[in-house]
């Protein structure tokens, strides 16, 4: 296994348009725990706003003009980054221990992790880190309703942080937290203090960030580990969250085709898939992450937190339900693994 | 990694990355020989087969005789579904109805 800690990871700040994205992003170089950053800044459009609001604050900022950063635009982002790379072996900037990209308000930052794991060059010197969303509370349920993107955007965050809240009331707080909850319940949930003052741990999440211990498996897929926690099927309109529970060792081997298969097939409409595997003859648990086509390299946890061993597999989908999704896998481990496939429930 | 475009037995697709490099040559092979054998499985009833290539790639052959090399498990999927001209869908029944 290759020791991804050792690269630079590239951390996203997405959210909708005008959900404070730049202001964050200012906080965060503002902060001298993030002194050692590089920026690329995703813009679109033919007014430069957040360049020019930036261009205050981090001279050496990386413009990506072109739109964004989506498909379309991917060479470009690759460009950027070998670009911020070779400046940095070279000695022309200094030695930035991570790379910050913030994004146009309409991408869905989904691809960008996929355009550095596939890039042969990248993929060697950075790893995705970790995604960070912000929600604008007064226009987060019509941003919903109208752009797609939207969903997309809540759907890959590690961390959700909501923005002005006040300029709302109490009540329309909490329907933007069903809102969320429905959609990407497993993602850390950060107050306005991130946005005010960010503290160093603001982008420490993820799997790919760094070695699993044994707590932190209870907390990272969220409240569904927890005893006592909220509902755990979520549906949104075509959006569909929920959780796999697999009673018994998985086959690693066969698990990895079907997985493979779906994204293959359905890697535009599976926004996000998490677990915590027990996998057949091995006796540390497997971390699994991954957003849409991409999964990043699964992680090996030193040891289960305790004697709960059932596996956990969190998705969210678009338009596909989880008994879609469970009842695929039984079929398919049943009929293609040499070993019994796990009693798999869903919720 | 990408999930279309990892090489398949190398170190880069993420369904290879938990197994430990340190583990002999020939646990590596059985298990390579094990995800060949469940593929096959999948490819089966659509008449196609896959068979190891210098344990490096796959060669997936058509019942015709028609031959692609494929290094990922992206490959395999996309190349199977060219070549037998129909969509390998986990999510759909008559699909998963044809494993058996």
């Amino acid at each position: 296994m290759s020791d991804t800690t050792a690269l630079l990871p590239v951390h996203v700040i997405s959210g909708f348009l005008g959900s404070g994205k730049t202001t964050l992003l200012k906080s965060v170089l503002d902060s001298e725990a993030f002194g050692d950053s590089a920026v690329l800044i995703n813009e679109f459009g033919d007014v430069g706003l957040d360049d020019r609001l930036l261009g205050e604050i981090a001279e050496d900022a990386v413009l990506l003009a072109s739109g964004c950063v989506c498909c379309t635009i991917r060479g470009e982002l690759s460009d950027a980054l070998r670009r911020l790379l070779s400046q940095r072996q070279n000695g022309e900037i200094p030695a930035f221990q991570r790379i910050v990209l913030e994004t146009t308000g309409l991408a869905d930052p989904g691809p960008i992790a996929s355009t550095i794991t596939a890039d042969p060059v990248l993929r060697h010197h950075l790893r995705p880190g970790t995604n960070l969303t912000l929600v604008d509370a007064v226009n987060a349920i019509d941003s919903r309703q109208h752009h797609p993107v939207w969903e997309a955007q809540v759907a890959v965050a590690d961390k959700l942080v909501i923005s002005k809240t006040d300029l709302v009331d109490t009540a329309r707080i909490e329907r933007v937290h069903d809102l969320l909850n429905a959609i990407n319940p497993a993602a850390q949930r950060l107050g306005r203090e991130a946005l005010d003052q960010p503290s160093d741990t603001l982008f420490a999440s993820g799997p790919h960030l760094e070695r699993f211990t044994r707590a932190r498996v209870k907390t990272w897929l969220g409240p569904w580990r927890e005893p006592a926690g909220p509902e755990t099927h979520g549906h949104l309109g075509d959006v569909h969250s929920f959780r796999l529970a697999f009673d018994g060792e998985l086959d690693w081997t066969c698990f990895g085709l079907w997985l493979s298969m779906l994204l293959n097939r359905h890697g535009n409409d599976i926004m996000r898939v998490k677990g915590v595997l027990h996998v057949r003859d091995d006796h540390r648990p497997v971390v699994l992450h991954g957003v849409q086509h991409t999964i990043h390299p699964p992680e090996h946890v030193e040891a289960w937190p305790d004697d709960d061993r059932r596996s956990e597999l969190i998705f969210i989908t678009r338009g596909i339900t989880a008994r879609r999704v469970a009842d695929s896998l039984v079929a398919f481990m049943s009929a293609v693994s040499d070993h019994p496939c796990p009693r798999i429930s869903h919720a | 990694m990408c999930g279309l475009c990892g090489a398949l037995g190398g170190d880069n697709h993420w369904s290879t990355h938990i197994e430990d490099p340190e583990q002999a040559h020939h646990e590596r092979r059985r298990a390579r020989a094990y995800r060949a054998r469940l593929i096959n499985r999948v490819l089966g009833p659509q008449r196609l087969a896959i068979e190891d290539f210098q344990a490096s790639s796959f060669v997936l052959a058509t019942a015709t005789g028609k031959r692609e090399i494929v290094e990922d498990l992206g490959g395999v999927w996309r190349q199977a579904e060219q070549l037998s001209g129909r969509e390998l869908d986990p999510l759909d029944a008559a699909f998963l109805a044809s494993l058996g």
